[in-house]
């Protein structure tokens, strides 16, 4: 008997670990032997604990599994109270495009094996009889942007790495995933390792790079204990070596170190300060080498491309967004979790369909897209395709393409502060705009609050200050989530302009 | 607790430890807060030296980050997100709550040692919020129940 069940932060922050000893505990007692696989998550978060039994028919899952459902998985399975049948055929899995995700919540994340027979490895061995140019250009070809928010072409990227001058350059992978509503990163680390691995190893040939780091934030302990279980297996069986190495390591809690430059000094020891562009850390990053930095998602999707081709991978999308997006759909939802498909669906899909409208039963008020940098949509924009341009359209961002839903109950007003708070709290310090805007920011809104009117044009005047003063995206794009609210909310403010006159 | 003799070797293993490595001093601080539980004061002079920087330099970093504490912690800690996703399903709530029932605010321990309250912006549980983090343990769709969790 195999029985699946998640390793996945949000599986064991909902009982998977007791879940996974009870079923060992209760097949002792019945004298069984039973294989219990740690697996990634499938991505149904509400159905997490999400156990999966192999049977004749497949993979069954149950779910969300208490400790009382255990004994059941023992009897009959087809009358157990969390049958929900085939995971493969649940809804939420057919509607799916997963390409950079296909692994994920399948395999055993530490089986290089598994990884293998899934169609790992396809496509670092076809890079491997590639020479550096043709990597870049299959990358290239394949439209894939990056998927941290930034969206730069990431064989443009890798094109000028690669063409730099230099005898040492790096690879660096920035998993310091820290905005809210966004998962993905950690779910691809947690469930499917090798893919990370090999997307960086792809990368360093297309570069020239010997040397690779993940630096991930130190809130995902689960993320870090598999990344560097799942190196020290590639290393022994010889994927990593002289000809390309990695290192994990670990951030210490400052949100800006998301930013790429910031990130560097980080991994360089020192505070996590932005640096001013040019140069680019293209021609002078880690040390001052030339080093890529790509997102987890970037360089995750990488062996899919070079597995299956540029072509197959730029075939989804819409207009200059190409390939697949892993939606992670969060906040109050009824349905919540990750949902990897081609960009192009409407917010409205995606929010009332996908998800199920909110948790609480109550209208959806407000869609924060991309973050905590990202806008509040209201329902008038739920119209919008999901794409780059098409979010850059309505004044707002995909990012990294998370999505908090809020229901009515939401104070747009106080959504607005803690936009400005939290900048105030995680701004490097290095540009004023950022580091003296959002402590005034949060003034502003402050004096708006208790009633006074004249406080909102200069709310407004100060955004545009931030938006084009400030060094880097966290001053620059707070703006998004404070001006959208103001824009889109203005009966949060208003009862307090009413006060004043 | 270590004397000062013991601290410094213990350091001194560390450094040792992380000698090979590019751009040490994170990990370095990592394993330091590690085995004392902060960063101690007596650790900054000493990892200076060995890697050739200054002592405000050290300092500037230790200073940086949130995750380095300039001294212990409470027996517990008990970290809650404050996170747009959480607060949708109720963060604010379930703080004010734990915050009342503990007697302290944010960064702060209760008299008697016991817990430390510290905000957390993002575990990525944020399908199913609100999320906290007890003694490292995950705790999804938490309410203030969770100080029950830390009263021992």
């Amino acid at each position: 008997m195999k029985i699946y069940v998640p390793l996945d932060s949000a599986a064991v922050a909902l009982g998977a670990d007791d879940v996974a000893a009870a079923i060992t505990a209760e097949a002792a007692r019945r004298g069984l032997t039973v294989e219990v696989v740690r697996n990634g998550s499938r991505g149904m978060v509400w159905l997490e604990p999400l156990v999966e039994v192999v049977t004749d028919a497949g993979r069954t899952g149950f779910g969300p599994l208490t400790l009382t459902d255990v004994p059941g998985l023992f009897g009959d399975l087809a009358s157990h109270p969390k049958a929900l049948g085939p995971v493969e055929d649940l809804p939420w899995m057919k509607g799916q495009t997963r390409l950079t995700f296909a692994r994920v919540g399948v395999i055993d994340p530490l089986s290089l094996a598994e990884y293998e027979a899934q169609g790992g490895l396809v496509g670092l061995r076809r890079a491997q009889a590639m020479d550096k140019a043709a990597i870049v250009a299959e990358v290239t070809e394949s439209g894939l942007r990056g998927r941290g928010g930034a969206g730069f072409p990431t064989g443009i990227k890798w094109k000028t790495v690669s063409e730099a001058p230099g005898a040492q350059k790096y690879i660096v992978c920035n998993a310091d995933e820290g905005d809210s509503a966004t998962f993905a990163d950690r779910m691809l680390m947690e469930g499917d390792p090798f893919t990370l691995i090999e997307g960086m190893a792809i990368a360093g040939l297309a570069c020239g790079a010997n040397k690779g780091f993940v630096y991930i934030r130190s809130e995902y302990p689960v993320a870090i204990r598999v990344m560097e279980a799942a190196v020290e297996l590639a290393r022994e069986a010889g994927l990593l070596g002289p000809t390309f190495d990695m290192e994990i390591r670990v951030g210490a809690g400052a949100y800006v170190c998301g930013e790429e430059t910031s990130l560097l000094n980080s991994l360089e020891g020192k505070r996590g300060v932005v640096r001013a562009k040019p140069p680019l850390p293209a021609l002078e990053g880690f040390m001052g080498k030339p080093t890529v930095v790509n997102n987890v998602i970037s360089l995750a999707s990488v062996p899919v491309i070079m597995a299956k081709g540029a072509a197959h991978y730029k075939d989804f999308g819409l207009g200059r967004s190409r390939g697949t997006i892993p939606l992670q759909i969060a906040g109050n939802v009824r349905f919540g979790g990750l949902y990897e498909c081609a960009f192009g669906l409407t917010l409205g899909q995606i929010v009332d369909d996908i998800a199920g409208g909110t948790a609480t039963g109550r209208p959806v008020k407000a869609v924060q897209v991309g973050g905590p940098l990202g806008a509040y949509h209201p329902r008038s924009e739920f119209n919008t395709p999901f794409g780059y341009e098409e979010f850059a359209g309505q004044g707002g961002l995909i990012g990294h393409a998370g999505l908090t839903v809020f229901d009515d109950t939401a104070d747009m007003l106080k959504q607005a502060r803690f936009a400005m708070e939290f900048c105030a709290i995680e701004s490097c310090g290095k540009c004023t705009p950022c580091r003296i805007g959002a402590v005034r920011g949060t003034e502003t809104i402050d004096r708006i609050a208790k009633g006074d009117a004249d406080a909102i044009p200069l709310l407004t005047d100060l955004c545009n200050t931030m938006k084009s003063g400030s060094l880097c995206a966290l001053g620059g794009f707070t703006p998004y989530p404070v001006m959208s609210a103001l824009t889109h909310f203005p009966d949060d403010f208003a009862p307090m302009k009413e006060a004043a006159e | 607790m270590l004397d000062s003799a013991d601290t410094t070797d213990r350091i001194s293993e560390i450094l040792e430890a992380h000698s090979g490595l590019e751009g040490p001093l994170l990990p370095i601080l990592h394993a330091v807060q590690e085995a004392f539980g902060h960063v101690p004061q007596a650790a900054v002079p000493q990892i200076a030296k060995a890697l050739n920087l200054s002592k405000a330099e050290v300092h500037g970093v230790v200073t940086f980050y949130h995750d380095f504490r300039e001294a212990p912690a409470g027996r517990h800690v008990l970290k809650l997100c404050r996170a747009e996703a959480c607060q949708a399903m109720g963060a604010d709530r379930v703080a004010g709550a734990v915050k009342a029932a503990l007697g302290i605010d944010w960064h702060e321990t209760t008299p008697d040692g016991r817990v430390t309250l510290e905000p957390v912006f993002c575990l990525g549980l944020c399908a199913c919020g609100p999320a906290a983090m007890v003694d490292g343990r995950l705790v999804g769709r938490c309410d203030e129940g969770i100080v029950a969790e830390v009263a021992k």
